[in-house]
């Protein structure tokens, strides 16, 4: 029974571990840089830009208000124009990735407002062009808070590859959802939540190592 | 080597606050390898004047000079290469704390792109100069905060600056600590014959550092002299109280103290 259990299991849990790592590779890509500009782009910052800031705060608030199984529906024909379908584990990382986009703005947006605004001073006095005060300052200075936010996106786009399971995006929800529910089979459905309570706590623990390592304020 | 003429800055009117005047038409010269010290209350403006003098504040209205040049004229794809020429030490230190002390000081030379050998020649001496050399590879969390701030020294030392600006360096230090930061900017000055521009509240910095100092109150410069003539003849009100302030300070108890305490 285990045994014919394990080899699913195995695999779904791949599915969801590519999806999340895809997407997440991908938001960061363009939910970090807008994050750093969120930051640094009032009146008197880095590079200021009053016009980003009316526009991308309310847009960013609206993408992240829809909920996340509406959002992957809705977005179909988009899936189908980037992925060339909007079935299987690829085409998920299209919705989880515009999902995760605007969380991940917002997470890098906190950890760099929390660099004092006194090294940002600091590095211009030194003579730091913009770009440099970005990468040799405020993203060094924000890592343990970035490392902490990207565990926690990561820990929820888990969550929310579980439910692209539901639009045939495979993974661990989406067995979870076709043998444990469908077939009435709860050994399954116990093995998935057994399996992704295992995933989560890994990828927290990780999270919170890699966190713990590069944050040198406390020594 | 440093020369503001009619420098003044007023912040613009927002929401809620009026346009605000922090300088009114300061005019100061400061000579090469000089030690010039600017005093006053909070909120005199001290600090907005020194941050005039490496564009950090941009003035309103007037010039400013360093090495003879108007810096205030230059496009601002150049600031970064002017202010490589002018080292600053802050009150709350202002290091990296992913960075450790060598890190910290290699820094300025890093942004300016200079080779880890070129780097390497330049720190390497410096440690040893502010009395760091055994603290190569810790982290700013592991100093006490006179340590911290003889890496922030070092670190306005690396990019070899002909002008050092100190904002209130002693402020957030015990006496001996800063007695200790004072007899090394000292030496420094006396060794790389360097331009240092010094702003506090604490007439003993002045006293114990200072060539020659400024008065500044309410934006504006009010008395100006070497440091031992304004100390014996001070004749503006404001030196006057706060020449007055140190000295009661001086004859202040334990006893005093403690009263206080209990009230």
């Amino acid at each position: 029974m285990l045994s014919a259990i394990l080899p699913l299991l195995l695999n779904a849990t791949l599915e969801t571990l590519y999806m999340v790592s895809v997407a997440l590779a991908i938001s960061l890509l363009i939910g970090g840089p807008l994050g750093i500009l969120l930051a640094t782009s009032r009146r008197g910052e880095l590079y200021e830009a009053p016009l980003f800031q009316l526009i991308a705060g309310p847009v960013i608030n609206a993408a992240r208000s829809i909920p996340f199984i509406i959002l992957a529906v809705a977005i179909i024909p988009f899936t189908r124009l980037v992925a060339g379908t909007s079935i299987g584990t690829s085409a998920a990382i299209v919705p989880l990735t515009v999902a995760a986009v605007p969380f991940l703005a917002r997470i890098v947006e906190g950890a760099v407002r929390e660099v004092d605004s006194g090294l940002i001073e600091a590095a211009q006095a030194m003579g730091a062009r913009p770009w440099q005060v970005v990468v040799k300052v405020l993203l060094p200075e924000a890592l343990p808070g970035l490392i902490h936010g990207i565990t926690l996106a990561a820990v929820a786009m888990i969550g929310y590859s579980a439910m692209v399971g539901a639009v045939g995006g495979g993974g661990l929800g989406d067995l979870g959802i076709r043998y444990g529910y469908q077939r009435f089979r709860p050994d399954m459905m116990i093995a998935v939540v057994i399996t992704l309570i295992v995933v989560v706590q890994g990828v927290q623990m990780l999270g919170d190592w890699l966190a713990r390592k590069a944050d040198k304020r406390n020594l | 080597m440093i020369r503001l003429k009619s420098v003044e800055k007023t912040y613009p009117a927002r929401r809620g606050t009026p346009p605000h005047t922090a300088l009114k038409g300061v005019s100061l010269s400061v000579g090469k390898g000089e030690i010039f010290g600017i005093i006053g209350r909070s909120g005199a403006g001290k600090s907005t004047l020194l941050r005039t003098i490496n564009l950090l504040e941009r003035p309103t209205a007037g010039t400013v000079e360093v090495e003879g040049r108007d810096v205030t004229a230059l496009p601002i794809r150049d600031l970064p290469l002017f202010r490589r020429r002018i080292g600053m030490v802050f009150q709350h230190f202002n290091l990296l704390s992913s960075r450790t002390v060598y890190d910290n000081v290699a820094l300025p030379l890093e942004l300016a792109g200079a080779s880890k050998a070129e780097i390497a020649a330049a720190v390497d001496p410096l440690l040893p100069l502010v009395g760091l050399a055994d603290k190569r590879d810790r982290y700013p969390a592991e100093l006490s905060g006179g340590q911290k701030q003889r890496v922030g020294i070092a670190r306005a030392l690396s990019s070899s600056p002909q002008v050092l600006l100190c904002d209130e360096v002693t402020s957030a230090l015990d006496p001996e600590t800063t007695r200790q930061i004072l007899a090394l900017l000292k030496t420094i000055n006396r060794r790389l014959n360097l331009t240092m521009v010094v702003i506090t509240h604490e007439m003993d910095v002045v006293r114990l550092l200072c060539d020659r100092v400024a008065v500044m109150d309410h934006g504006e410069i009010v008395e100006t002299g070497i440091t031992a003539d304004v100390f014996a003849n001070p004749a503006h009100p404001v030196t006057r109280s706060m020449l007055h302030e140190l000295h009661s300070l001086d004859t202040l108890t334990d006893a005093d103290l403690s009263a206080e305490e209990v009230l």
